[in-house]
């Protein structure tokens, strides 16, 4: 499955910290995390703590990831603008409500904000919505953050999540 | 008590500390007690220093790791005393120099002003807090993560500012701390 996949990426990256707020999209790859004991899963209380995370971990020379919900990336616009005046390396995973069959209204405009707010903010973006694409597109990711000293986010998208109503989404 | 006094003596004799400066006047009074590579001034991203701080003292483990920021910095970013409070760094510490004010737009009074109690908060989620004649033994030696208001008076004092330049000063501290492997990686 594609969270065992983005996990294998992360170690492979040779990522330590991993900063998430919890969604369902990213239940199982943050169970990966918190079972790999090379890495150190930290929840935070909302996202732009782990743009702070992220940027003190690569001054301390450890690779860092952070994941969350779409509706996230509206909590990291300003803080994003340390990360791209200090070059610091980056890699977010993003994954997607308010695009495709969202049921829930107030979702829709951050989802449909997540791109040009990030693309404004000096982020490179990258969309998957097929399974077979979700590991290259990561490992490509790791290695243009890393070596190139950018902000590179993934967007996961909310076809390749599959959640289709609330109820579904609670009894996982 | 006045604040570059109070910065100054926590900085003095400073061994391998890493230091994190919240954004404006903690950043001056860092600057003015001695600029050093392995002082990360912040000029931006309010409310993440103690967060930068968090995620340099998991990276860091064998270094002592001190972040030293202003109240209303700090209100910006409560939250992450309740994440430090979990992840329980033991190498971090936290001082807020506390003067009750927004020192770089006007001198409006904060939270602090009106009773809000940081440390309260802070020993809430669970971190040792200090007063400031054990601080610098905290900031060296005690197991954290450790936390401490000093509260300061208001006063408009002279900027001394660091190089402004994020990439700079993200490539000087990185250097200063890996040498040539900073560059390798």
């Amino acid at each position: 499955m594609w969270p065992e996949g983005i996990h294998r990426e992360l170690a492979a990256a040779g990522v330590r910290i991993v900063g998430y707020v919890p969604d369902a999209g990213h239940k199982r790859l943050i169970e990966l995390c918190q079972a790999d004991r090379k890495m150190r899963a930290v929840v935070l209380t909302t996202e732009e703590e782990g743009i702070g995370l992220a940027a003190g971990a690569w001054l301390g020379g450890q690779k860092s990831v952070l994941l969350m919900q779409s509706s996230g990336v509206g909590n990291i616009v300003n803080v994003l603008g340390m990360v791209c005046e200090c070059r610091f390396p980056l890699v977010t995973l993003v994954t997607m409500r308010g695009e495709q069959g969202e049921f829930n209204p107030w979702q829709v405009p951050m989802g449909q904000a997540v791109r040009p707010v990030l693309e404004a903010m000096g982020t490179v973006v990258q969309y998957v919505e097929k399974e077979d694409q979700v590991a290259p597109v990561i490992n490509a990711a790791f290695r243009l953050a890393f070596s190139s000293y950018a902000s590179v986010a993934v967007l996961i998208s909310q076809r390749l999540i599959g959640i289709k109503s609330f109820q579904e989404q609670a009894a996982r | 008590m006045k604040r570059r006094d109070v910065v100054k003596k926590l900085l003095a004799n400073r061994q391998d500390l890493l230091v994190i400066a919240g954004l404006g006047s903690t950043a001056w009074d860092c600057t003015a007690a001695g600029d050093s590579p392995l002082t990360f001034p912040m000029w931006g991203a309010m409310g993440q220093a103690a967060m930068m701080g968090l995620g340099l003292a998991l990276a860091q483990p064998k270094r002592r790791v001190l972040v030293i920021t202003g109240d209303g910095e700090a209100l910006m970013g409560l939250g992450a005393l309740a994440t430090i409070g979990v992840q329980k760094p033991a190498n971090l510490t936290v001082v807020v120099i506390d003067n009750e004010r927004y020192g770089e737009t006007g001198m409006q009074k904060t939270h602090t002003a009106h009773g809000v109690d940081l440390a309260g908060v802070a020993r809430a989620c669970g971190l040792k807090v200090f007063d400031f004649e054990d601080l610098k033994s905290a900031i060296h030696a005690k197991p954290g993560p450790n936390f401490a208001v000093v509260k300061v008076k208001a006063e408009k004092i002279p900027l001394v500012l660091p190089p402004r330049e994020g990439a700079l000063l993200k490539a000087r501290f990185r250097r200063a701390l890996f040498g040539a492997k900073a560059d390798a990686e």
